[in-house]
């Protein structure tokens, strides 16, 4: 097991701030779920609002980072994991109808996964993938100020 | 509602002025329900992805929600020439 995995492996372990304990799975990463109960109207607008703020980066998946449930949903994952990006918040919707329809409604976006940086939406898997493949993900993180492994893994490589 | 690569690439080249579109179903069976597309349009130009990418899914809002897997690339065709130059 390389160093890389086992670092991955303990922040898995790691608990973060929970969001109440609502639907609250292994997240590697952190809190899944949404405040229950959330089903109406504009309170629901302004409780996404404030969920998709609280972290600088925020996804909503099939599944859990652990074990996604759909291919995009995974693909998304290993990017950030891919970044080095382990703290981020990330939200099953499975779990939670009413936040699966709500945060589309939100963003107005039909599908899922859906990734926020920053309380903004930037997309689902095709933009993320194609941020990252066009350095574009770098300098968001960047931004935000995550530094993506990526940079370190390349640096390494142009001093061998 | 009728759910076809043909059905998609047909309404994605009329609203959106596209130059080429490829669909493909990338369903095992090709039971038309997971799709991956390619839009070449200058519509596109001066637009961010989300922005692109956007544009899509108001073109195919009525099918969206019968499709189980939907995958999408948005170039302008000066995009699509260097792509293909590649």
């Amino acid at each position: 097991m390389s160093g890389t995995l086992r670092r991955a492996a303990a922040a898995l372990l790691r608990w973060g701030r929970g969001t109440g304990g609502i639907g609250l799975q292994g997240a590697g990463v952190r809190a899944a779920g949404s405040g229950s109960g959330s089903g109406s109207g504009g309170g629901q607008a302004e409780q996404l609002d404030a969920l998709v703020k609280k972290d600088k980066v925020v996804v909503f998946l099939k599944g859990t980072p652990e074990q996604p449930q759909c291919g995009f949903s995974n693909a998304v994952v290993q990017i950030l994991r891919l970044h080095g990006v382990r703290d981020y918040a990330a939200y099953n919707v499975l779990e939670d109808p009413d936040l699966r329809q709500g945060i589309k409604d939100y963003s107005n976006w039909p599908t899922i996964p859906q990734v926020y940086l920053n309380g903004e939406f930037v997309g689902g898997c095709d933009i993320l993938l194609q941020m990252h493949q066009n350095g574009d993900l770098v300098e968001e993180l960047k931004k935000l100020g995550i530094r993506s492994a990526l940079l370190d893994e390349k640096k390494d490589q142009d001093s061998k | 509602m009728e759910l076809s690569a043909c059905s998609l690439r047909d309404k994605l080249r009329r609203d959106l002025e596209a130059d080429h579109v490829e669909v493909e179903d990338t369903t095992l069976n090709r039971c038309a329900t997971s799709f991956r597309v390619l839009v070449v349009s200058t519509k596109f130009e001066g637009k961010s992805l989300l922005q692109r990418h956007r544009l899509v899914n108001e073109c195919l809002a009525e099918e969206l929600p019968h499709i189980h897997a939907f995958e999408q690339k948005t170039l302008t065709p000066e995009q699509w020439t260097r792509e293909r130059q590649k």
